[in-house]
């Protein structure tokens, strides 16, 4: 296998990925309207109750709106890796996933691959709604817009990869509600997406360190200091750190040696 | 591609296949070889352990025991090689229903590397051959089953692989359809000397020129031309030597 090769089996997974988003309108408006409606109904509503007091990156006070921004950024993120993560599991049963595994090359590579198509798209998921987000007075500076990018592509890749995990362990078709309970709410709660985390700690030790050490909580904050010019070095550590954990146990989970894939089956 | 080396080799090698799924025994010691141009018909029930043989053959997972060559490469330890050289049909339908018949085909190109250009001429020739080039700016959607099925045949086709996988193709087909497949394939092995297996459980696929290989519970029953597997049972035909193999296999010794 060349490198041209490579490139040309990248290319087409992440052109299909773009293609199906496009025809599927149904995934692209809920992907934008879900973060509009926090915004719009949840931080409205917040927005007298919660008093968000100096913290960094931010220099003066701000409106709850914009403190809930780069968690609803993450939160897109999120959704579409599980949503890519719930059509693999939907494509292998459909079948579609054993046409992207009967390639020949390596299978890490097409992982890796199906990765990268999801956080593109994600990454423009992303940068639509900071548009919208401008019209409820989310303008982070200029810059802030394109330092961002790097933090929105590292979230991406980590809560991708995630994913991917789930997927090679998740047994049949389950519905998106058994997803949202059991891995989006809880992760999204437990974050310093709707709260600052000082005020997470006032109330438990324990809730705050399972904020601490939530990935998604990492994704938020890079996200945060990256919209305003500045590098969260630890969080970027942390994502890093998870990107890998949940990178090579995809790896693991779809190794045709290793069996997981073959103990499926054997469930069928 | 260097292919010297493969001439001599059967298209598709197996030998001393065995699988299992915890304790159930799926395959037992399968050992079988399909040769450039063979038509080969994998005839066995549900439960066979067909549908397991195509997912080891395509390196979904490893065999717990026994090896499966591809024109001599062995799917374990030279997948690369020997997934380049094969096209499969799975059993279930596989198309992208939401892109275009075009926009499949394109996926395919790229998933083995080949360059747009090639992937496109390969996939009018193809799409052509089945019949089904004047579709192929429609939605996969819209396409009948048994149109669906000859779009998947073409698109296997699209890399020119020596060997041909199908795992129960005609599934859900009516007979029109079924026959036109069949043919189909037929054609190809004796115009482009491809090794097919074909796995089904329908008696009648495979007729008196196919070669037959009777798999029951994860155990190779007969292997050979279907007038020899016939004559051998003293049966008058494929359906009576099917059940007779079976009945011998069933009764409590």
């Amino acid at each position: 296998m060349t490198p041209g090769q490579y490139g040309r089996c990248l290319n087409g997974v992440v052109k299909r990925e773009a293609l199906r988003w496009l025809r599927q309108r149904g995934r692209f408006v809920s992907a934008l309207v879900r973060p509009l409606v926090w915004l719009a109904i949840f931080a409205a509503g917040f927005h007298f109750v919660l008093g968000v007091s100096i913290i960094p990156p931010y220099e003066t006070y701000v409106p709850y709106e914009v403190y809930i921004a780069p968690g609803l950024l993450a939160m897109i993120q999120l959704f579409n890796g599980m949503q890519s993560s719930l059509s693999m599991v939907y494509d292998r049963e459909m079948g579609s996933m054993k046409t992207l595994m009967v390639s020949p090359l390596p299978r890490w590579f097409l992982l890796t691959s199906k990765l990268l198509a999801g956080v593109a798209v994600s990454v423009v998921q992303a940068y639509i709604f900071l548009a919208i987000a401008w019209f409820w007075e989310i303008d982070p500076p200029l810059l802030g817009y394109l330092s961002v990018f790097p933090a929105l592509v590292l979230s991406g890749l980590m809560l991708g990869a995630l994913g991917l995990v789930l997927s090679s362990f998740i047994k049949q078709l389950e519905n998106f509600a058994g997803v949202m309970n059991f891995v989006i709410f809880p992760m999204f709660f437990a974050s310093s997406g709707l709260y600052p985390l000082w005020r997470v700690k006032e109330s438990s030790l324990t809730l705050w360190w399972i904020c601490q050490i939530n990935p998604f909580t990492s994704a938020t904050e890079l996200i945060r200091f990256a919209l305003y010019e500045k590098f969260d070095a630890a969080s970027a550590a942390i994502l890093l750190g998870y990107l890998a954990i949940f990178m090579a146990l995809a790896i693991i989970g779809y190794d045709p040696g290793r069996g997981l894939i073959a103990r499926r089956a054997a469930a069928e | 591609m260097p292919r010297d080396t493969d001439v001599a080799a059967p298209a598709l090698d197996v030998a001393g296949l065995s699988h299992a799924f915890g304790a159930r025994n799926v395959l037992r010691d399968v050992g079988f070889s399909v040769r450039p141009g063979d038509f080969c018909v994998l005839l066995g029930l549900n439960g066979a352990g067909k549908t397991t043989l195509f997912a080891l053959a395509t390196r979904l997972f490893h065999a717990r025991a026994g090896v499966i060559r591809v024109f001599g490469h062995d799917i374990a330890r030279d997948s690369s090689a020997a997934l380049a050289r094969m096209g499969v049909v799975f059993q279930q339908p596989t198309l992208d229903l939401d892109l275009t018949v075009a926009q499949n085909m394109d996926y395919h190109a790229a998933l083995h590397g080949m360059r747009p250009r090639l992937g496109r001429e390969r996939a009018a020739v193809e799409l052509e051959r089945a019949g089904m080039l004047g579709r192929a700016g429609d939605r996969a959607r819209l396409l009948s089953g048994g149109q669906r099925r000859r779009v998947e045949l073409a698109r296997a086709l699209l890399h020119s692989p020596g060997l041909l996988l199908l795992d129960e193709p005609t599934a859900g087909l009516d007979i029109e359809s079924r026959r036109g497949l069949l043919a189909h394939v037929r054609m190809l092995c004796t115009e482009r000397g491809l090794g097919v297996l074909w796995a089904t459980h329908l008696i009648d696929e495979a007729d008196e020129n196919a070669r037959v290989i009777v798999l029951h519970k994860g155990v190779v029953l007969a292997d050979g031309a279907v007038a020899e597997v016939v004559e051998a049972s003293g049966e008058r035909d494929l359906r009576g030597a099917f059940d007779r193999l079976v009945r011998d296999v069933e009764a409590p010794a």
